[in-house]
């Protein structure tokens, strides 16, 4: 079993006033951004995340958002490459890229072995089509987006594995000379996994590629058929999946006393940049979520009957109580708190989990006080657990092929 | 809204590898209508106006309401080479073209690839210049709805305005719209609503008789943008329209109607 810890990397500014009602509509202006707040959150983040990898984390996990105070991160390159350096042994795992609004993507491929070759290897690469906000911000055509995103994927595989120089010349993407000066440590390349919320295209693509599957903070139901659906489709391809294809990403938190975590727990929907908040995230932009032709209008009703309509935004922004009862969140006491990991573990048997943290209104002092109990009392339960349900990571078992893998630690130092 | 009094009827003809719905209807010499973003709007009292003197010729586009996209068209320019050929199969010889909006850069591309196709040419608030004043608005970041309202000057005063944007509209013409701004997006997501080499090219149309025509008060494509077709496209008449939005064809109906009657019937 892998455990990771994830945070969005909330904006935090109490003058700045509450931003979460205009967060999704791409409308708040970043001159209300105070560049010296800017500076001590990035640094704050890159604290707890090397706290993380100290108390036991074996990953760390990035992502990023555009143009949005709910996510700081706008080049996930940009922290994994100090997390490469700043860090020793634990994965440093982007989910991810959003390929199609790169326009040029050997740029990407290159950046992306060298945090592979700084990191000794740690890199896992994930990427991602992007929501609407994200076309929306590069300027990305939106009806392009699948296109893109499975022309850059064939292109960065064949830039990590094919000697250049050779050209490329395809329907998005064209290059008269591929031959980037960086190899990825790993071989043939990094890890790739595909996070998702709820898109049946992604779900049987990613199937299709063998990689592993991260559900992002979906509630329980929709992520065991999202599951179910990846195993079905392996094993319609002949191939058997298990844990080692399928991983999830919650919010857990853990503190020193009940009252505490409850008080704490709440913090997950509060907070200026929270668009979780009810109240708080304003009128989402519909025409924004879904840009003409970024899914497939045959796509979102497929995806509407498998999974309801509750996607990410709608699943994190019902009430502290019903996330806390549906265990999509989950807060309390180390003692109080694994017995619920454990249920959710045997109800998805997820390879990898991600526990996201240290979000919405929660301070510094927070995270870190959770980090250290997770340390001290959540990771080795959570890890025998994971032995005694048999729950295998990808570098443990091969997603691919279903075999065991042989520990490369030769890479480390 | 259907007005009866003209039979209109929409077939499926098989022209340059593809296959288009396109609706005819109306007497006299031929008129190619090429409609806006929104798709063809069904047959409204602009159209019975003009029918009452053309045989209104009126394509659903490719990757619009009723046709099937081409998979390999791009952009604006690769459209129009694809209905350059299109009209020759359809082989009416030169005809006279009207463009609303997208459907009038379109008019505009095949027009500066053939100006020969064409007996007279008129654009009806056409995107596909870079306004040099003002900008076109963004219509992908609201609902279509919301860019309906907003493109006309005044809605109560626009009784069709509801035939075209119901308060309450149906799954069905929801539908449509989303499917015409998909086969829009393609076309125009960037350079937003423009090709930026455009008016370089338009003075090919110097012996083509051509009108534009724009409402003051468009909030759609800024008049500037008129101006700039008509500077770009020696020998063009324009009209401007007081007191008018982005929609002349429901807004001023009846005038512009009779002020294209006039343009090419002289």
């Amino acid at each position: 079993m892998l455990i990771g810890h994830f945070t969005e990397q909330p904006w935090q500014d109490d003058k700045s006033g509450l931003m979460g009602t205009q967060s999704t509509d791409l409308s708040i202006s970043n001159g209300l951004y105070d560049p010296n707040v800017g500076a001590h959150l990035y640094n704050r983040y890159l604290d707890e995340k090397v706290y993380a990898e100290e108390m036991g984390f074996d990953a760390l996990m990035l992502n990023e958002h555009h143009s949005t105070p709910f996510c700081m991160q706008g080049v996930t390159n940009v922290g994994a490459s100090i997390l490469a350096r700043i860090t020793k042994k634990a994965k440093i795992i982007i989910l991810g890229n959003v390929l199609p609004i790169w326009d040029d993507p050997l740029w990407l491929a290159e950046q992306l072995a060298m945090i592979d070759m700084i990191s000794r290897g740690r890199l896992v690469s994930g990427f991602v089509r992007g929501g609407g906000r994200e076309s929306f911000a590069h300027n990305s055509p939106p009806h392009y987006n699948r296109e893109r995103f499975q022309e850059a994927h064939d292109f960065l595989i064949k830039a990590w594995t094919t000697p250049g120089p050779w050209r490329w010349e395809g329907k998005h993407y064209h290059y008269r000379y591929v031959n980037p000066w960086a190899r990825p440590l790993q071989q043939p390349h990094p890890p790739i996994w595909i996070p998702s919320t709820v898109s049946v295209e992604t779900v049987k693509w990613t199937a299709e590629h063998r990689y592993p599957l991260v559900l992002l903070a979906t509630k329980l139901e929709p992520t065991r058929d999202a599951f179910q659906l990846y195993h079905d489709t392996a094993e319609e391809l002949g191939y058997k999946s298990g844990s080692q294809n399928v991983a999830y990403l919650w919010k857990v938190h853990v503190d020193e006393t009940e009252e505490k975590a409850e008080e704490v727990g709440r913090k997950y929907l509060s907070g200026v940049s929270n668009p979780f908040l009810a109240g708080n995230e304003g009128e989402v932009n519909s025409a924004i979520m879904s840009l003409p032709g970024h899914t497939s209008r045959t796509s979102r009703r497929l995806s509407t009957t498998a999974f309801g309509p509750a996607g990410r935004f709608g699943t994190n922004r019902r009430p502290f109580e019903d996330q806390v009862n549906d265990n999509t969140i989950i807060t309390g006491t180390p003692k109080s708190v694994l017995p619920k990991i454990r249920s959710v573990l045997e109800y998805l048997r997820p390879g990898s989990v991600f526990f996201w943290d240290g979000d919405g209104a929660m301070s510094h002092e927070d995270q870190m006080r959770s980090l250290r109990l997770m340390g001290e009392e959540v990771l080795p339960a959570v890890r025998e657990m994971g032995k005694e349900l048999e729950l295998f990571s990808p570098f443990e078992v091969d997603p691919s092929t279903g075999e065991k893998v042989i520990q490369a630690d030769s890479l480390v130092p | 809204m259907s007005h009866a009094s003209t039979a209109w009827a929409m077939e499926t003809v098989h022209l340059a590898g593809a296959d288009l719905k396109l609706i005819k209807g109306g007497s006299g010499e031929p008129l190619l209508i090429l409609h806006d973003e929104m798709g063809h709007p069904g047959w409204l009292r602009f159209h019975e106006l003009l029918a009452q003197n053309f045989t209104l010729y009126i394509p659903h586009h490719p990757g619009f309401g009723e046709s099937p996209p081409l998979e390999w068209v791009m952009n604006m320019r690769d459209l129009a080479g694809w209905y350059l050929e299109a009209l020759d199969d359809l082989g009416l010889g030169p005809i006279n073209v009207l463009g609303s909006s997208i459907g009038g850069w379109l008019a505009a591309e095949m027009a500066t690839m053939c100006p020969t196709q064409f007996k007279n040419l008129v654009l009806l608030a056409a995107t596909g210049v870079k306004p040099p004043e003002g900008e076109i608005f963004d219509i992908y970041q609201v609902v279509a709805k919301s860019y309906l309202e907003a493109s006309v000057l005044n809605r109560t005063q626009t009784p069709e305005f509801s035939d075209v944007c119901p308060d309450d509209p149906s799954p069905e013409l929801l539908d449509a719209w989303d499917s015409a701004r998909e086969g829009a997006c393609l076309l125009s997501w960037r350079p937003y609503m423009h090709y930026p080499n455009l008016p370089f090219l338009l003075s090919r149309l110097k012996n083509l008789r051509t009108l534009i025509i724009w409402g003051r008060d468009d909030a759609i494509v800024p008049l500037s943008a008129g101006e700039l077709y008509h500077s770009s496209i020696p020998g063009s008449e324009l009209v401007v329209l007081d007191r008018c939005g982005h929609r002349p064809d429901i807004e001023k109906s009846s005038e512009v109607a009779e002020i294209i009657n006039g343009f090419i019937g002289t």
